[in-house]
């Protein structure tokens, strides 16, 4: 069968992909610049086609609690939202990390703080990598540079998050999710039936069967020397993934002076840079971390070996060029450059940016 | 006739239901907890559905009722037990779905997930623990603690005009048009039991027919938040708490 | 009429000793031990008078800790 391709948003791409991932649910409420995700998937009403249920919550905290709420009968299930919605979202992440459920979670960033603006933004790696909920605990964490990755990153979010029964979120921003591209959409996977959950998923509540004990999912255990223990089984897996799923791509970065390092949309921003940087005779490389956590921290420090300075661009006011700066551990400049408020930096400013800050 | 003659095997006509297991419960003496969780394993005993039971229990008391009652039980964040319930049921349709939570869970802190469930009319059951008081972190006051009920943050008695009225989440439930069936009940007799018995039944029966949310609310003591001997705190309740939340269905449809 | 005669077992280590059992009982067969107490301390329940149990099962009904097992014959 030769490929379709198609033209569409990446909010879009995302309910396509979903509904073609094999997803059992999805569960949302509406917030901008997200909302075509559940739109996109009530106008194709999939539950009539897969099976796939969803539902409009009555809130963020609803739709984050319905999503543990199926993941806890090891269903592959999901959410959406943006940065405030978000926030909100945070109990019921940390719940399902601790009670380590496999979900997705989308967000399509937008400027804060507070309610801030429906402008795209890149200010949430903090709340994405570094907590955002309470506890000790990790998220998968993808992000999307292009509509194509928004579809891809669907199968690739709930196969990580069932591998390591872990919640994985796409960190996407208000560009990708609204901006309209050419996308091939990935195959059809088959839902799962209750016999493969119950083979697959056996920690799953899905019944007791007179063969098992019963099966308790959660994040609560009252003895501090067990819970010690979960929480080193949590960093275990933690370390694994660290040394697995570490995903990333370098532009440029053998014949570059200076690095970048941006991701997402920014990442394609630098990338018009690079050859706006030719022009001028300015060698540019960038490297794009695709999992912002696990952190390309390795690959970093490596493509930054031989290079005058470090550029993170980022559309915030300087989060993950902390990670950067760990990266390098500073052995070469490390310069931020970023706009705020919803304002998307055009490439010209990024020259300007290393030319002011590096050279 | 000699009382070992008597007990044997052949002559037993009561005992708690296999699917309560023999794990001590963690509940103060007399606490109504223990009769509530006998009945909902008494009932998925009987009516076999154990192999098809999900039970979402809450933040509270309860929340450790997954070490009691032998089925698969999912343990939710305060108060947001019934959207749990909700796409647990929706992605397993043919299951039986119910939350088991408190006052504080399901009427304070949950109170949009449990109206908002209910208006969804989700085949699921409810059962409402409703004694007035937070007991699990040291009897403070509930959005259903009575007028002038001491607690430990209303401790000169709830006062209107400061902490509002006692809430009615029961009738508050019984508008909406998604519950099927909305009872109050309380486990302090043996007669009552029995009534609250039937009522989980016809609220299970209720999810597993589609006829919308059911909310069983079972007035219950907590004799310890309350400081009163077991005994004590059933007469209490009898003469206050059932003055302000009357036994009865409050929609049966 | 047939007579019916009763009889209870209590576990003792499971008993809080809530008395709810012996308010619960129609024919004041039951007690809290008035000296001995369980492993938690608990003045669990017994048959005081064991000869007036009908086999009601009231008190079973009532247990919060599903500790009391109950037998009847009919003579």
């Amino acid at each position: 069968m030769s490929e379709e391709v198609k033209l569409m948003k990446g909010n879009e791409a995302i309910a396509h992909a979903a509904i073609r991932s094999g997803a059992d649910g999805y569960f949302g409420y509406p917030i901008t610049p997200q909302s075509e995700v559940m739109e996109t998937l009530m106008a194709e009403k999939p539950w009539e086609t897969t099976g796939m249920v969803v539902l409009q919550a009555e809130s963020e905290l609803a739709a984050i609690n319905m999503v543990y709420g199926g993941a806890c009968c090891g269903k592959a299930v999901m959410t959406s939202s943006s940065s405030p919605g978000i926030s909100l979202k945070q109990e019921g992440i940390s719940y399902c990390a601790g009670a380590e459920l496999p979900c997705l979670i989308l967000n399509v960033m937008r400027g804060g703080p507070g309610l801030g603006t429906i402008q795209p933004s890149q200010a949430d790696y903090y709340q994405t990598c570094k907590g955002g909920g309470h506890g000790d605990y990790r998220l998968i964490v993808l992000a999307p540079a292009s509509v194509q990755e928004m579809a891809d990153f669907v199968n690739l979010g709930f196969d990580l998050a069932f591998k390591y029964h872990n919640p994985a979120m796409i960190l996407s921003d208000g560009v990708i999710g609204q901006m309209m591209e050419k996308v091939v959409l990935p195959p059809f996977r088959e839902r799962r039936t209750e016999e493969q959950i119950r083979k697959q998923e056996p920690w799953a509540a899905q019944g007791r069967t007179p063969d098992r004990a019963r099966n308790v999912i959660t994040s609560l255990e009252m003895d501090p020397v067990v819970m010690e223990q979960r929480n080193l089984k949590l960093q275990a897996k933690y370390a694994e993934i660290e040394a697995n799923e570490v995903r990333f791509e370098t532009i440029n970065c053998e014949d570059a002076d200076y690095l970048m390092v941006a991701f997402g949309s920014m990442a394609r921003i630098c990338q018009k840079a690079i050859d706006l940087a030719k022009e001028e005779g300015i060698k540019l490389g960038l490297l794009r971390p695709i999992t912002l956590w696990p952190f390309p921290t390795k690959a970093i420090a490596e493509a930054a070996k031989g290079k005058k300075g470090v550029l993170v661009a980022e559309i915030n006011a300087g989060q993950m060029i902390d990670d950067v700066k760990l990266a390098v551990n500073c052995s070469l400049p490390v310069e931020h450059f970023g706009r705020l408020g919803g304002i998307v930096p055009s490439p010209e400013e990024v020259v300007a940016a290393i030319k002011e800050k590096l050279m | 006739m000699d009382v070992n003659e008597i007990i044997k095997p052949e002559n037993l006509v009561y005992r708690k239901p296999t699917l309560l297991n023999d794990n001590t419960m963690h509940y103060c003496p007399g606490c109504s907890h223990g009769v509530v969780h006998k009945l909902v394993a008494e009932i998925i005993e009987e009516i076999g559905m154990m192999e098809n039971t999900i039970a979402v229990s809450p933040v509270g008391c309860a929340v450790f009722a997954y070490n009691y009652v032998d089925v698969d039980w999912i343990q939710a964040a305060h108060g947001r037990a019934p959207a749990v319930a909700t796409a647990a049921k929706r992605l397993n349709p043919h299951k039986l779905v119910f939350t088991y939570q408190g006052d504080g869970d399901l009427a304070a802190i949950g109170t949009a997930e449990t109206i908002h469930a209910c208006n969804r009319g989700e085949n699921i059951t409810i059962i409402f623990i409703n004694n007035g008081i937070y007991g699990m972190t040291g009897g403070q006051m509930a959005p259903t603690t009575l007028e002038g009920m001491v607690t430990v943050t209303c401790p000169y008695g709830r006062k209107p005009e400061l902490n509002g009225y006692p809430l009615h989440i029961g009738e508050l439930l019984a508008k909406l048009k998604g519950t099927c069936y909305v009872t109050r009940q309380s486990v302090h007799t043996p007669a009552a039991i029995r009534k609250t018995k039937k009522a989980i039944m016809k609220g299970f029966e209720n999810s597993m027919n589609k006829k919308g949310t059911s909310v069983i609310e079972i007035v219950s003591t907590c004799n310890t938040g309350w400081k009163m001997s077991p005994d004590k705190a059933n007469v209490w309740m009898e003469e206050n708490m059932f003055a302000e939340y009357p036994m009865g269905d409050l929609k049966n449809e | 009429m047939a007579k019916i005669k009763g009889a209870i077992t209590v576990n003792a280590e499971r008993c809080k000793g809530c008395n709810l059992c012996v308010v619960a009982c129609p024919s004041d067969v039951l007690a809290l031990q008035p000296q001995k107490v369980n492993q938690k301390g608990y003045n669990y329940a017994y048959m005081a008078n064991p000869d007036n149990c009908i086999g009601c099962a009231s008190c079973g009904i009532v247990c919060p800790d599903g500790c009391i097992e109950v037998y009847k014959v009919k003579l």
